[in-house]
């Protein structure tokens, strides 16, 4: 384990460094490649809008990967994550323009754990909306 | 209509090995933007304390989730899919995962409620590797939404 933040290092409240993750229908063409995800929801203006949604929107498992770099980006080690889990609150809407969307997440340290563990909550948002509940992550620190 | 209460409990048999490459994990890690090199390079993976490259978090979840394929298919079951949306994700990590495990994955029914006129099934994935060692522990939530009233 190379956890690159110590246990000691951090109380409760402790912010890790925020971060801001773009999101175009070209990034979600490779998404859908790279997991074998092709719904066509999102990557398909007409379905996705046939279908009831505003607009084409990302995987909610391409957002719940780009929350977790806040924490890996923070802690080093990818592997010092032990638990990661959140609720898909609302989608991330992907326009098809240069653009597309933007994921905003920060987190904090909200309790500090047995074995060097701490809980991470994080605060995904997108448009001014929250598109992640429950988000949270144990991280095992040095 | 309600699904059967009677799934709950109800485990499938453990999947074919899925065969982790490093070039599948370098695809997912350029998909989602992250140059930790962990991911793609085995020497940093050495240094970190891993045997070879390891694969960001929620890689593992394209493995479970073809294998929760096998419940969503079940036709006993009845879940309509063309209504289904994934509502909550979790994952309990004993190591992570990393090129060259071959990875087997048992999922059971843990839940099934109906609210709203929404079907809702919780499956959870035990996914362990060849020598039988425990990797992770996959549960996902899907939601069957109500059809809309005529």
């Amino acid at each position: 384990m190379a956890a690159q933040i110590t246990y000691a290092d951090v109380e409760v409240g402790t912010e890790l460094p925020a971060g801001s993750f773009p999101v175009t229908r070209a990034t979600l063409v490779r998404y859908a490649g790279a997991s074998g995800d092709f719904n066509p929801i999102h990557w398909n203006e007409k379905f996705a809008k046939e279908v009831g949604l505003p607009d084409v929107i990302a995987h909610g498992m391409f957002t719940m990967a780009e929350a977790i770099r806040v924490v890996t980006d923070w802690v080093g080690d990818p592997g010092a994550v032990v638990e990661y889990g959140v609720r898909f609150t609302r989608p991330v809407v992907v326009p098809n323009d240069d653009r597309g969307g933007l994921i905003e997440v920060t987190a904090k340290v909200a309790a500090k754990l047995d074995d060097n563990r701490v809980r991470v909550d994080l605060t995904a948002t997108s448009a001014g909306q929250k598109v992640l509940g429950m988000a949270r992550a144990v991280v095992a620190l040095g | 209509m309600a699904l059967d209460q009677s799934f709950v409990g109800r485990s499938y048999p453990p999947t074919d090995p899925y065969e982790v490459g490093r070039e599948k994990i370098r695809e997912f890690a350029v998909a989602v933007g992250d140059d930790n090199p962990v991911y793609t390079d085995p020497e940093a993976a050495k240094n970190a304390g891993h045997p070879d490259v390891i694969a960001p978090p929620t890689f593992v979840f394209a493995i479970t989730f073809a294998a929760a394929g096998q419940v969503v298919a079940d036709p006993q079951l009845g879940l309509d899919y063309s209504r289904v949306v994934h509502g909550d994700q979790k994952f309990a990590y004993a190591r992570p995962v990393r090129a060259g495990d071959r990875l087997s994955v048992t999922s059971t029914i843990e839940a099934v409620k109906s609210m709203a006129g929404n079907d809702i099934i919780d499956i959870r994935g035990e996914v362990h590797d060849e020598s039988g060692e425990h990797v992770v522990t996959a549960w996902t939530k899907l939601v069957s939404r109500a059809p809309e009233e005529a």
